[in-house]
């Protein structure tokens, strides 16, 4: 754990050290182009803004009406006969759709069944290994304009699909 | 595909919610997730000033050429039709390098820098063969020592709480190389059509 903490907290000053220094060495006028490169994030991010509102809002609506929960229940059966432990269901589900409501979910399964119990290792494994599919989405082809997004989202939930279910049976195997 | 998608979540939770009864929760989530998304793009505004701010010096200072020079047989593979010279094989690297250290803010502006590349050498709003592997290769999540996840187990008292770092990493390759299996699957299936 040491050195892990040591490295991320030394990576990006590390970096940034790098970087101010090769730039100087080659007279590259560093302050000037960090306020250039600086007013595009301002662009950009104005940019997403209606991107993410929209999303954002669509999925609360799904999530606060009920609807979600409803639809996580109807296909649990299913889920539970394949051997997906039934507390990690919503957590499985919710992932590729709203990170913030991943997260907190990860949170609260730690939370109750202890971050040493089985579901609180699987719980953080899937949080950390797969990511929320439609944010980046969102982010990533929202920020550029791009409209048709071909087989993007059937990849990308594709491979939430692989990512969650190698979790489970890796967690089985080693920790189970 | 977006906007079926978009319109259906919110028309399905609608519709659900008359007879649920939980319009009262549907209305007050209107507004607060609106409210949400901007404080979450005001958050965005600091880590994206300060990250391209930064890109530009080590773009300039040809950093990035550097880097994308020195991973070129990997990335070369992965995105066969990015031209090996183009600046966006750096944003590429630097996302993914970003990445895999945990450091979902930094990753997410240079993600959309090379997204920005990756138009410009399509030049169409269609989205281009490298950017769905890429954008596949971001969802798949690449980290390699999960952070976020560390700290909350830390929170709850763990007894090891960086245990899960061994079975993420075995979750996260398997999930990222299927990406880019799936992904290809899906590109020669739409080139046949």
């Amino acid at each position: 754990m040491g050195v892990i903490t040591l490295i991320s907290t030394w990576l990006i000053p590390c970096f940034l050290l790098v970087v101010l220094f090769v730039a100087t060495w080659k007279r590259v006028p560093t302050y000037e182009m960090f306020v250039e490169g600086g007013k595009d994030g301002v662009k950009m991010a104005f940019s997403l803004l209606p991107f993410l509102v929209g999303m954002i809002v669509a999925i609360s609506i799904l999530r606060s009406s009920g609807a979600l929960d409803a639809f996580i229940q109807f296909i649990s059966p299913l889920l539970i006969f394949i051997g997906v432990p039934p507390e990690i269901i919503p957590l499985a589900m919710v992932r590729p759709i709203s990170g913030t409501a991943a997260l907190g979910m990860t949170t609260e399964l730690i939370g109750t069944h202890g971050p040493d119990s089985f579901i609180g290792k699987l719980a953080s494994t899937m949080q950390g290994s797969t990511d929320t599919t439609l944010y980046i989405l969102t982010i990533y082809f929202g920020a550029v304009g791009i409209r048709k997004m071909r087989y993007a989202l059937k990849v990308g939930l594709l491979a939430d699909l692989v990512g969650i279910i190698a979790s489970i049976i890796i967690v089985t195997l080693i920790f189970g | 595909m977006v906007n079926i998608i978009w319109a259906f979540m919110a028309a399905v939770g609608i519709v659900y919610a008359m007879f649920n009864g939980t319009m009262d929760e549907v209305n007050k989530a209107l507004f607060e997730s609106a409210e949400e998304a901007v404080t979450l793009t005001i958050g965005l505004i600091s880590i994206l000033v300060f990250w391209l701010g930064i890109m530009k010096i080590a773009e300039e200072a040809g950093i990035l050429t550097f880097l994308a020079n020195l991973f070129r047989p990997i990335i070369v593979r992965i995105f066969p039709d990015i031209p090996k010279d183009h600046p966006a094989m750096g944003y590429i690297l630097s996302n993914i390098t970003a990445n895999i250290f945990g450091l979902g803010n930094a990753a997410t502006p240079m993600g959309i820098k090379a997204m920005e590349q990756m138009k410009e050498l399509s030049g169409t709003d269609t989205a281009s063969r490298s950017m769905i592997t890429f954008l596949a290769l971001n969802t798949s999540s690449l980290t390699l020592i999960p952070t976020t996840v560390i700290s909350i187990r830390m929170q709850y008292g763990s007894g090891s709480p960086t245990e899960i770092v061994a079975t993420t990493i075995i979750a996260t390759l398997i999930s990222s190389v299927s990406a880019l299996i799936i992904d290809r699957i899906f590109y020669y299936r739409s080139l046949r059509r």
